[in-house]
């Protein structure tokens, strides 16, 4: 029997759940020449703020077991860029789902680069990172409070037609409390989770392996904490969540789309294996084959 | 960027805590007749050439991310890379037996131009910057370019691949900190001692190595750096460097940088 891997989201029909996570995957068109981007079910595309940004000094990345830690930054070309030369480069190559990955240091600018998206006609969802744990007096501040995420939703809300996802934050002691808030401010979708904050020490140098001392914390790791926050969230919140942490197999996009994600971001795995979203979507199949899932849609939040 | 597997058919120790991996394709086979690790192309088993200055990332299982490491040569298909025991990674690389497999990404980043030297092209690496220098020495010499190398190390035991250089350049010069082999001191030294003739350098070692040469050497150059890399491929923007044509990134605009681009 023929599988169905569609699923629908905010009223787009998504060919899969598979996304690569922002900050993962670039602005999409770095990896077109190495693979089929129109395999993918959407594309969520690095983090973009309203200045270019070159973001935090080299070492960015720390190895650690079952996981990697980053600090890039934001290192990303400013929203004008985005909107008016990768957005439309990339949609020579690509036409299913364009998620842009608005971050901000302060509701005007959230208010500015949300607004510039919405306009962007190669621009399908928003997505705004309000968790961001890598720069100093960054979104991390406003991902750490519900009133302060609700402040965020509300602003960007009142300039977008587009659905808006707010990306949240694990770092934070209640993030069902963070989800509400959102939901009640008029979030359209969540993504959970973004990375962990993390530090690695070099014990030789004795000084932190990331030259900005701490980073985000991704990868296979933390899948079982992702998920458990995605079930969390689903069940508390009626707008759709896309599951985001430690996916790196086919058998993990159901497990999330089971605990009631309706996409699935593939983000550190990425880095590992660059055809990491191309070999899961391949995989899928046959996976649900092996559970008896014909239809992938019917699967979301069935525990 | 092509992701394949390749196996293993020589890791030896050739310097201290320094080895010789050659790396063989799976697509191609074991010759039934010759010895157990002779091997031949399959075809369409190797789809794209592999160039001087290029590195491959490496999968070691058990470690999160892949390791990069430049490529010192290539030879009907064999990889040979050169690397140096400087964590747990390495560490378990160095222990891996002939025959086991390994996952590789290779197509990775741009190359030295070997056109970019007119008649006299200089070579200078220092420690384990020196074996990506050798593709591109055979490349010169295959266009009959003269060819200088300047290989710097810290002692005598440090030192790799100063016979296969010379089998291969025009003159090869050696520099030892310690002075146990060749000039004492740094290239740098070397160069000066020497005053070898170039229109065109090219270098790889440390980056304080690198800015020196290309603070005190006259002319045009080109650089090949070194970063610790994310995905290796351009796409995660771990490695970015600030040039003087703004960020860049070591895995994928680079590693080989224009003298004039760099700053230090």
């Amino acid at each position: 029997m023929v599988k169905d891997l569609s699923v629908a989201l905010c009223g787009f029909k998504l060919k899969n759940p598979v996304i690569p996570a922002s900050g993962t995957f670039g602005f999409g068109l770095e990896l077109a020449d190495d693979m089929d981007l129109g395999v993918l079910g959407g594309i969520s595309l690095k983090g973009t703020t309203r200045e270019a940004r070159y973001g935090n000094p080299t070492p960015r990345i720390a190895e650690c077991p079952g996981g990697m830690i980053n600090s890039v930054g934001l290192q990303n070309p400013g929203i004008d860029v985005l909107v008016n030369e990768k957005v439309p480069s990339l949609r020579k190559v690509y036409d299913g789902c364009v998620i842009a990955n608005i971050s901000g240091f302060s509701l005007d600018e959230y208010r500015e680069c949300c607004a510039k998206a919405d306009a962007c006609e190669g621009i399908d969802l928003i997505e705004v990172n309000i968790s961001c744990p890598n720069v100093h007096n960054g979104g991390m501040a406003f991902g750490t409070s519900a009133a302060s995420a609700a402040e965020v939703t509300a602003a960007v809300k009142a300039v977008c037609r587009k659905p808006v996802f707010i990306k949240l934050s694990p770092n934070v002691t209640d993030i069902v409390s963070i989800a509400r808030a959102c939901e009640d401010a008029g979030a359209d979708g969540l993504t959970l989770v973004n990375t962990f904050l993390g530090m690695r020490i070099d014990i030789h140098r004795r000084k932190p392996v990331i030259a900005n001392k701490m980073g985000g914390f991704s990868g296979r790791a933390i899948f079982p904490v992702a998920l458990r926050m995605v079930y969390q969230v689903a069940h508390a919140c009626k707008i759709p969540v896309m599951g985001c942490g430690g996916v790196a197999s086919a058998a993990d996009v159901i497990e999330m789309m089971m605990a009631g994600a309706t996409a699935v971001q593939v983000g550190a795995e990425n880095l590992r294996n660059p055809f990491a979203c191309p070999e899961i979507i391949a995989e899928l199949p046959a996976v649900m084959d092996e559970l008896n899932i014909n239809t992938l849609q019917e699967i979301i939040g069935t525990v | 960027m092509i992701k394949s597997r390749y196996h293993i058919t020589e890791n030896v120790l050739i310097a201290s805590k320094t080895y010789r991996l050659v790396l063989v394709p799976l697509s191609f086979r074991a010759e039934p007749e010759g010895s157990s690790l002779s091997f031949r192309a399959e075809p369409g088993g190797w789809s794209r050439e592999i160039c001087h200055g290029e590195f491959v990332d490496i999968a070691l299982p058990g470690f999160y991310l892949r390791r990069p490491l430049s490529i010192c040569d290539r030879e009907d298909g064999k990889l040979t890379v050169v690397y140096k025991v400087v964590g747990e990674g390495t560490k378990a690389l160095a222990g891996m037996l002939p025959g086991t497999e390994l996952e590789v990404l290779t197509g990775l980043g741009n190359v030295f131009d070997p056109e970019a030297c007119r008649e006299e092209a200089l070579l200078i690496g220092g420690g384990l910057g020196v074996p990506p220098l050798y593709l591109l020495a055979k490349e010169l010499k295959a266009r009959g370019k003269k060819v200088t190398a300047v290989l710097g190390f810290n002692k005598a035991e440090e030192i790799i691949l100063a016979d296969e250089f010379r089998a291969v350049c025009d003159e090869v010069l050696v520099s030892t900190v310690d002075g146990s082999v060749g000039v004492k001191g740094f290239v740098t030294d070397a160069i000066a001692a020497a005053s070898p003739s170039y229109d065109f350098f090219y270098t790889c070692g440390p980056m304080v190595m690198m800015k020196v040469v290309c603070n005190t050497l006259e002319g045009p150059g080109e650089a090949s750096l070194e970063e610790r890399m994310g995905c290796g491929a351009g796409f995660c923007y771990g490695c970015s460097i600030q040039t003087k044509n703004g960020p860049r990134r070591v895995c994928k605009d680079g590693p080989v940088f224009k003298k004039e681009e760099l700053l230090w």
